[in-house]
């Protein structure tokens, strides 16, 4: 395994490209990403919008990417021929990931994705329980998801990640327990579990925060339930919410997400479209997240507008600490100088939290430590 | 002036039963003040007096009335400053025993009326207020007399107020109280008791003063007996009721010495002035040395206000010679100071004056009395601070009161039930009237100091009325409860406490600290012991799980702003071993606000 003492953008270019696809059939109560509902008829202007925008930014980028990921919103919503008009126009990279709603795959889309050089498909699952679907605004059932992973099959994508989601209102243990064997049996090369969060301001805080609150004690054992039960049958807990088959049952591949791995271990990433960030030598920008402002600007050939955010070294070096700590591989301490407090991580290896390796040159969270990740950090940081 | 033509006189009043508004009205009448300088209750001086409509220092006030010279010597309206009370009174013949025509006679007016009976003053019986609509100056008089022994029909009836009946009062003063009978033969050594004092920026301690025998004059040198102080008189005078220079103050005469001294515990209220060329052999009698019953933790919010907290002390301590102080560090607040007061009211006042006059935020933890403690080693201490109590002791003794509680006769159960769980032991019960109870109960102060005002107040939907005398101290059955956070004892949380409340006590303490302390990395035990045995105990279980779910290109910002709030919040927290504490957690514990609810 590498330390990540490299940083982003070889040759002076980033490698690793996010475009935001923001259309949505229906907003989730949950959800408080960038998204636009309905405005059919703006898909192709918004492609056009993204390629601009491309076109303004083509010389941050490296001339070979590593990785491009599609993500929403909901990607495979927007319009079929302004999608692979997007996915043409793009720079070619080593994996192409898209993220999708269940109830959007048709063996059509499969095929469409799979015939525009996507590599990987990330599919919104959430959970398999309808009752819990319907607390969440999930259009889906629990068949889309498994009609969706068989349309992905059928199509050649052979990389499928599922995304659920844990600790929702009225949840039970066994609940629980039924989702992670129903995700199991589709036999995704990849998994991420996310605890559900009362983002402030969504609908679904206002309806379930408390609720939510209430549960929490109740529910805390939820992620070491999952990460036991994924861990048993051969995945690899490789950053905080991601899991992968372990290349033994994957043909050899490092099913690890190559453009997220790129954010854990500080790379640079351009991003695209409304509402995204960019990371570019220091200089962190997000986009105006108004549609019809992005695209008046981008039709004038202009940048949209951009809030930005100027990343001191210090800042840059508790962002590498705290990305790095994530993942299950070591970070390298090298370039971090004064980003850690010093008695903290004494006290924090005698609780049996973080692990010093290669002669203290690099610090890991044990495996209690990774379940403490969030406050184990916040010690940690100088 | 002739011994026959005074008479000196301090009137005892429940508060808010118009002792302040007669005061104010004698001045009137007598021309002491003229209408324009009358402020309504000139004797009070300070805001805060003015404000609580209570006094703190006694002052001392000469007025003429029909050829006689009388001197009010206003009392301290409240049991800390029982000591004080009982100064002023020795320096009188007589008092006027006020008792508002609608409330009728209260628990402080019992305890300072009998003051009055065993200093063997001339009791001069008034119902005030009789020009309210619901006044029943009947039923008021007729409980005074039942009280001090007299006639219903002797009982004078009037409204400060308005101004009605109060000639009748002076009149009354001058024929029923007797004149001072000291010795005013010019070769007599001079005698003088200190009733008070008060601290003057620019002319150092003044002392109030009833002179006994003989007389005193400016630039003259003086020794305070009991102390030995020993100083020149810069003038003397007396108050009417701003200060007048006098050549002189003779026999049975009150005023004032102006002293020159630098720091009023030099000068103790109860000693004995004489001169230093013609002293005295005997002091008068009934000297003693206040101390302290009621100690708390004073500690600055902000513990950068430490040094003005100790200025602000410092300052208080000229004014006020029974407020003690010493530096206290605790874990939990930092730096501070254990404060010792003469009771609750002190306290309260201090800590008032402190915020008020000097503008800090304080942390008042919960307050403690002191303890007489005999060591297994034979020595014997006072422990101020349940944190210095020694682990392995002999015999504990603790400060007893009488209290004296007069409440309505439906409500004599539940106060009986309130004083049986305070340790109280019954001593006495009277009827003052058909509806009202007076009850007389022997009660340690620990059990007083915490809430015990509060619990008497609500069991009784407020219509008990309290006060309490210092007994002495006894043997008590005190336990000294730690608690131990992780193993590690926690000095601010020390408390001692009854052996039978030791174990609900304990674990109150570990409750509330098990709900305010946040889960750690590892499982905390919250214990609280006794010694090495341990009364109570709860597990503070280790975090589980502390993740951010999810950080990818766009959230990193938000995420590591996140972090930064975590961290900065962890450095507020105080460190106990290895548990880190809020500091709320504490104050909840120990803050005396928090304690009461």
């Amino acid at each position: 395994m590498r330390a990540s003492a490299d940083t982003g953008g070889h040759r002076g270019g980033a490698r690793h490209l996010y475009v935001h696809l923001p259309f949505c059939a229906s907003r989730c109560g949950y959800c408080d990403f960038v998204t636009v509902v309905g405005r059919d008829g703006q898909h192709e202007a918004y492609v056009s919008a993204l390629l601009t925008e491309l076109a303004l930014e083509r010389a941050v980028l490296a001339p070979r990417l590593e990785s491009v990921f599609l993500g929403g919103g909901t990607p495979t919503l927007t319009e079929p021929r302004a999608l692979s008009r997007l996915l043409q126009a793009l720079p070619p990279a080593e994996e192409v990931t898209v993220e999708a709603n269940p109830e959007t795959v048709t063996p059509a889309l499969a095929r469409l994705l799979q015939g525009c050089g996507v590599t990987r498909v990330s599919l919104g699952a959430q959970t398999f329980q309808p009752r819990l679907l319907e607390m969440l605004d999930r259009r889906a059932s629990p068949d889309d998801v498994r009609r969706a992973v068989y349309a992905l099959c059928d199509a050649r994508i052979d990389n499928i990640s599922l995304d659920l989601i844990y600790g929702i209102p009225g949840q039970s243990p066994a609940d629980l327990d039924a989702d992670l064997s129903e995700a199991l049996a589709l036999g995704p090369e990849h998994v991420s579990c996310y605890e559900l969060e009362a983002k402030p301001g969504t609908r679904f805080t206002h309806a379930h925060g408390a609720e939510l609150a209430r549960q929490a004690t109740a529910m805390e054992w939820y992620f070491e339930r999952v990460v036991e039960r994924l861990t048993a049958v051969g995945y690899r807990w490789y950053e905080t919410a991601n899991f992968c088959r372990l290349p033994a049952a994957a043909d050899g591949r490092d099913l690890r997400s190559r453009h997220n791995l790129a954010y854990w271990r500080g790379r640079d990433y351009l991003g695209l479209g409304i509402g995204a960030v960019s990371t570019i030598e220091g200089r962190r920008w997000r986009n105006t997240p108004r549609l019809g402002r992005y695209l008046a600007t981008l039709a004038a050939g202009e940048r949209p507008h951009r809030e930005v955010e100027t990343l001191s070294e210090p800042v840059r070096r508790s962002e590498r600490v705290l990305l790095g700590l994530r993942l299950d591989e070591p970070l390298s301490l090298d370039g971090l100088d004064g980003a850690l407090d010093a008695t903290a991580v004494e006290r924090l290896e005698r609780l049996g939290l973080v692990d010093r390796r290669h002669g203290a040159e690099a610090l890991a969270l044990t495996e209690r430590g990774r379940f403490l990740g969030g406050g184990v950090t916040a010690e940690l940081l100088a | 002036m002739d011994q026959n033509r005074i008479r000196n006189f301090s009137i005892i009043a429940h508060i808010d039963h118009g002792k302040s508004t007669l005061a104010d009205r004698i001045l009137e009448l007598t021309d002491t003040v003229t209408g324009r300088e009358m402020r309504a209750q000139v004797l009070d001086t300070m805001e805060l007096e003015r404000e609580r409509g209570i006094t703190i220092k006694a002052q001392a006030v000469r007025v003429n009335w029909k050829g006689h010279e009388l001197n009010l010597i206003d009392t301290p309206g409240h049991v800390d400053f029982t000591y004080e009370v009982s100064r002023s009174l020795q320096a009188c013949e007589g008092a006027l025993l006020v008792v508002d025509a609608a409330q009728g006679v209260e628990a402080q007016t019992v305890a300072n009326a009998y003051l009055a009976i065993e200093n063997d003053l001339e009791i001069v019986p008034v119902v005030n207020k009789i020009d309210l609509p619901q006044a029943d100056p009947e039923g008021a008089a007729a409980e005074i007399a039942e009280l001090v022994g007299d006639e219903p029909g002797h009982v004078l009836r009037i409204s400060a107020k308005t101004g009605d009946g109060v000639a009748a009062v002076l009149d009354a003063l001058v024929e029923r109280i007797p004149p001072p009978r000291g010795s005013a033969a010019e070769e007599t050594p001079p005698r003088a008791l200190v009733f008070d004092s008060s601290y003057d920026q620019y002319r150092g301690v003044v002392a109030f003063v009833r002179v006994v025998d003989g007389s005193f004059s400016a630039r003259e040198p003086l020794r305070a007996m009991a102390q030995g102080t020993q100083f020149e008189s810069e003038e003397v005078g007396f108050f009417a009721p701003t200060m007048r220079a006098a050549e002189a103050l003779g026999a049975g005469e009150v005023g004032y010495v102006i002293t020159g001294l630098k720091d009023v515990s030099r000068l103790r209220v109860g000693d004995t002035l004489t001169s230093e060329q013609r002293p005295a052999s005997e002091p008068l009698p009934g000297y003693k040395d206040v101390k302290p019953m009621v100690f708390a933790g004073l500690f600055p919010t902000d513990s950068d206000e430490y040094p003005d907290l100790r200025d602000a002390l410092e300052r208080l301590k000229l004014n006020d010679a029974a407020l003690f102080y010493e530096p206290e560090t605790s874990q939990a607040l930092g730096f501070g100071f254990r404060c010792g007061f003469l009771g609750l009211l002190h306290m309260e006042i201090v800590r008032e004056r402190l915020e008020r006059e000097f503008d800090l935020d304080l942390i008042v933890t919960a307050p403690n009395v002191a303890y007489r403690v005999l060591s297994k080693a034979g020595e014997e201490v006072e422990v101020h601070n349940p944190a210095e109590m020694p682990r392995e002791v002999e015999r504990v003794e603790e400060p007893y009161i009488k209290a004296s509680i007069i409440v309505p006769k439906d409500y004599v159960g539940p106060v009986m039930e309130l004083n049986t769980e305070r340790r109280g032991r019954f001593d006495h019960m009277e009827y003052l009237s058909e509806e009202r109870v007076l009850l007389l109960y022997e009660l340690p102060l620990g059990e007083i100091v915490l809430d015990y005002y509060d619990q008497l107040k609500s069991r009784t939907r407020g219509y008990a009325s309290f006060d309490y005398d210092l007994v002495g101290f006894r043997e008590g059955k005190l336990e000294r409860v730690d608690v131990l956070i992780a193993g590690e004892p926690v000095d601010a949380l020390s408390l001692i406490v009854h052996r039978d409340g030791a174990y609900a006590r304990g674990r109150a303490l570990v409750d509330r600290l098990r709900e305010e302390i946040p889960r750690q990395f590892f499982d905390v035990p919250v214990q609280a012991a006794i010694g090495s045995r341990v009364i109570a105990r709860e597990t503070i279980k280790a975090k589980r799980k502390d993740v951010l779910a999810k950080c990818y290109g766009g959230d990193i910002t938000r995420k590591r702003k996140l972090l930064e709030r975590q961290k900065a919040g962890k450095r507020r927290m105080k460190q106990v071993g290895s548990v880190e504490v809020p500091q709320e957690a504490f104050l909840a514990v120990l803050n005396l606000d928090g304690g009461k609810k």
